[in-house]
């Protein structure tokens, strides 16, 4: 079954900027999908449109069967949504502002009560939860936008750029928790910048450019697709000069560090082997670009 | 508004002949009630409402399941309260200066209501138009107040050349303070079933309009 199913969406805005230029999607339930793209894309168009906070132009969208333009109340009740930017009321205490949001899906108080405590203190914001949200830090306004998104308990979560700004301690606290909810069951579709979280946490990929989709398939297929890797090598000692080598591309970065250009099937192996046959003690190395960044540069640059 | 009450009620009444046969202060204490009524629903919702768009948490709601229906009565509901709320605190002002008798309480019962809902309606359509806060301020200073002033509160629209009597029946809110007048003292310078008439249109065409903007997203999807 589909969580979310697009059609040749258009979008174009008045002035007539053209925002999406006939994308087309599926994302499979339970899936944890990354939406990827550069700034201007379409991506928060596309969303917008999803969770009808953007008209559209034309095309089809339905959450889980339930098309936008037949049915919008079922198809809004399944789909919890994390905004880039904040949009708190901001003279509600927080625990209201969850209580209330469980309220617009027809929630009963009491269970709302509950809810907002549950996710309150599954996002340890339980004791804020009288202050109002200019009272808390900018991570802590992001697990609030979260607990939000969750208290009418989706299927379809969307989180657009849910841990921009947010330092790297609480991003992997969130990332934990994404994986865990996700494993309960809810589709989740990430849009982010930080292009190693979508590789760890995602299994399959759209990137958009333009208003359009350029790559659509899974994590494996578009990682498979990396055709050579650079390699960051550390040494030990002063490295006067490299050891020529035909098998592989290396360039001297300083005195203590090479880079190296492996070609996909090529042996690491061997790389070091002929480095220690050139008495060159390799200390630690690591990638130089994340994976998915480089084939996504190479996606975006190349249209 | 007590304000009004000593100035136009007492200083300056008191120099005034009667009006159909009251003194000048009861003839404009339904006027300064609905005044306030019709002020407060308006600036409620369209206070709320904008601010909503400002701060961006009514995207809570338009991503929610909410109908569009629900929305728009939930706003307007507030706008009533706050209506019925502020006319019935400068009701009780006025008992300190007027000794006020009812003629009709359900003629003025259901213009209270029906005018806070038709001015909360008419804020609602402000604030989806918005896009500063002086939007917000432009047509309650500009429209709203003087055709308020101009709807017979402070007079009786007889006292009017005839060319401006004509023209003044193009202003609802007449028909509103003198369907209210004649709830409160039994007398109107308009046929209160007419009034009633053309405040309930009003009120129908507003609301369809209202809730037309929503589902077309006007002001609030881009």
């Amino acid at each position: 079954m589909n969580a979310l199913f697009i059609d040749n969406l258009h979008k174009t805005y008045h002035g007539g900027h053209v925002a999406l230029k006939g994308i087309s999607l599926e994302v499979n339930k339970g899936d944890f999908f990354a939406l990827l793209g550069p700034n201007g894309a379409g991506k928060s168009t596309t969303i917008g449109i999803i969770c009808s906070l953007v008209n559209k132009t034309s095309g089809t969208v339905e959450v889980f069967n339930n098309n936008i333009d037949v049915d919008i109340q079922t198809a809004k009740s399944h789909i919890g949504l994390v905004p880039q930017e904040y949009n708190f009321n901001v003279f509600e205490p927080i625990e209201e502002i969850l209580i209330n949001q469980a309220g617009f899906y027809g929630i009963s108080g009491n269970v709302a009560r509950q809810r907002a405590e549950y996710y309150l203190k599954k996002l340890e914001l339980w004791d804020k939860r009288r202050q109002i949200p200019k009272e808390l830090s900018g991570g802590m306004k992001r697990r609030l936008m979260i607990a939000r998104a969750l208290v009418h308990q989706p299927d379809l979560l969307i989180l657009d750029e849910p841990t921009a700004g947010v330092d790297i301690e609480l991003r992997r606290t969130m990332w934990q928790f994404l994986r865990d909810i996700n494993a309960d069951g809810v589709t989740i579709i990430l849009t982010t910048h930080y292009l190693e979280e979508a590789e760890m946490l995602c299994n399959n990929i759209a990137i958009i450019n333009d208003g359009e989709i350029i790559e659509n398939t899974s994590m494996k297929a578009l990682l498979a697709k990396l055709n050579k890797e650079t390699f960051v090598l550390y040494v030990d000692g002063n490295l006067e000069r490299l050891p020529s080598s035909e098998d592989y591309a290396l360039r001297c970065v300083d005195e203590n560090t090479i880079e190296a250009e492996v070609i996909k099937g090529q042996s690491l192996n061997l790389l070091f082997e002929m480095l220690t046959r050139h008495k060159i003690n390799i200390l630690s190395m690591r990638n130089k670009s994340n994976r998915l960044e480089e084939l996504y540069v190479a996606l975006v640059n190349k249209t | 508004m007590t304000l009004y009450f000593v100035i136009f009620g007492k200083l300056i009444g008191s120099q005034i002949s009667k009006i159909d046969g009251f003194e000048y202060i009861e003839y404009i204490v339904p006027g300064l009630i609905l005044m306030s009524v019709i002020t407060n629903s308006y600036a409620n919702v369209v206070s709320s409402f904008f601010s909503a768009k400002f701060q961006r948490h009514i995207e809570e709601l338009l991503i929610s399941p909410t109908p569009n229906y629900i929305i728009l009565i939930g706003f307007v509901a507030g706008g009533v309260l706050r209506g019925l709320v502020v006319g019935s605190v400068v009701t009780i002002v006025s008992f300190v200066f007027v000794d006020l008798q009812v003629h009709s309480i359900t003629v003025t019962l259901l213009v209270l209501i029906l005018t806070s809902i038709l001015f909360s309606l008419a804020g609602f359509v402000n604030a989806i138009y918005a896009r500063s806060f002086d939007d917000v301020a432009v047509i309650p200073s500009f429209i709203l107040t003087p055709l308020t002033y101009l709807g017979g509160v402070f007079y009786t629209v007889s006292m009017l050349p005839e060319i401006w009597q004509s023209i003044s029946l193009a202003n609802p809110i007449l028909y509103m303070v003198n369907a209210f007048r004649f709830g409160l003292l039994g007398v109107s310078d308009i046929d209160v079933t007419l009034a009633f008439t053309i405040v309930i249109l009003f009120t129908v065409a507003l609301f369809s309009f209202c809730l037309y903007l929503l589902n077309k997203g006007v002001g609030i999807r881009t």
